[in-house]
């Protein structure tokens, strides 16, 4: 019987992603990652993919502000505070 | 006053150091200057929008609680000492405000949510902890989205199935990831502004990514759920 390569499963990687990718991980935990990585193509589609998501949240559209509301907001200013 | 306003803002806010700038905001704001106001409501309105949707039953309601939001700081800019940012300032009434007619309404938001949910993927996907060579490894892996997903991944329907996911997300996962990664912030103004541990921040947020990840995957690659 053959044991895995490294001792941390997919399973395990994928909750520990966002601590990877926040950069709060230490520095052992870190390693052990990416030893993870460099042996798992799977693992590096998920995280690949956790990129591709985060990049498409950031193109987002801005919620559209209504034309009024800044005429709105200047007569609260205007009317004093 | 009204002069170094002028200077302040006739240039590069990028030559400004942020607290110098946010002294010159507090200064013109007393001062009743409307070009700063204007200058404030450009910058943020669309954000605050967007946090305030997170807690509020319609737009309309939304919208109410921003314009609050920018009333709140109009009368209290004389007691802003520029302990936090002024963006933590102003988010932070928003915040306040929005919790405080979410509570009226009998609405909360459970903030200690850190209880153990369903994991980021579905176990299903993983082989039993008793598999012989490879326990807790995929047996459904992901599949690459492609080689250049980069234009469908901005399409005008993926973006809308992301809207969709967020907004089917718990209230706070939903604070956090909007302030995170749809606007951009740091995980340290998320923390001052949402009064949370960093902690518990990075929590929500790797539940409401996966949670986004696992709809965007549903729509390229149906078979895999």
């Amino acid at each position: 019987m053959t044991t895995a390569v490294d001792d941390l499963a997919c399973k395990e990687f994928i909750e520990l992603v966002t601590e990877y990718l926040e950069g709060t991980m230490s520095a052992s935990d870190r390693e052990r990652v990416e030893l993870h990585l460099a042996g798992c193509p799977f693992c590096t589609t998920y995280l690949e993919q956790m990129l591709q998501t985060i990049a498409t949240l950031g193109s987002l559209p801005e919620a559209e502000v209504d034309p009024n509301t800044l005429d709105v907001l200047i007569d609260v200013f205007r009317q004093g505070r | 006053m009204a002069l170094h306003f002028e200077f302040t803002f006739s240039r590069s806010m990028h030559s400004v150091r942020p607290d110098g700038e946010d002294q010159a905001f507090k200064r013109a704001l007393e001062d009743r200057d409307e070009h700063a106001f204007v200058e404030l409501v450009n910058r943020y309105q669309s954000s605050l929008l967007r946090l305030a949707l997170v807690h509020c039953r319609s737009r309309a309601v939304a919208e109410e609680v921003v314009q609050e939001t920018w009333l709140g700081v109009l009368r209290g800019i004389e007691r802003f000492e520029g302990r936090s940012s002024l963006k933590t300032w102003l988010f932070r009434i928003l915040v306040n405000r929005a919790r405080t007619r979410a509570e009226i309404e009998g609405r909360t938001i459970p903030f200690s949510s850190l209880e153990s949910e369903e994991p980021s993927v579905s176990s299903d996907r993983f082989l039993g902890p008793d598999h012989p060579e490879w326990p807790g490894h995929w047996s459904a892996p992901p599949r690459s989205w492609g080689a250049s997903p980069e234009s469908e991944l901005l399409s005008k329907e993926t973006l809308e199935l992301v809207s969709r996911a967020i907004a089917a997300l718990a209230p706070a996962q939903r604070e956090v990831i909007t302030l995170r990664d749809v606007d951009g912030w740091t995980s340290e103004e998320v923390c001052n502004v949402l009064g949370i541990s960093e902690t518990n921040q990075r929590v929500l947020l790797h539940r409401a990514r996966a949670k986004v990840r696992a709809a965007l995957e549903s729509h390229f690659d149906p078979d895999l759920q």
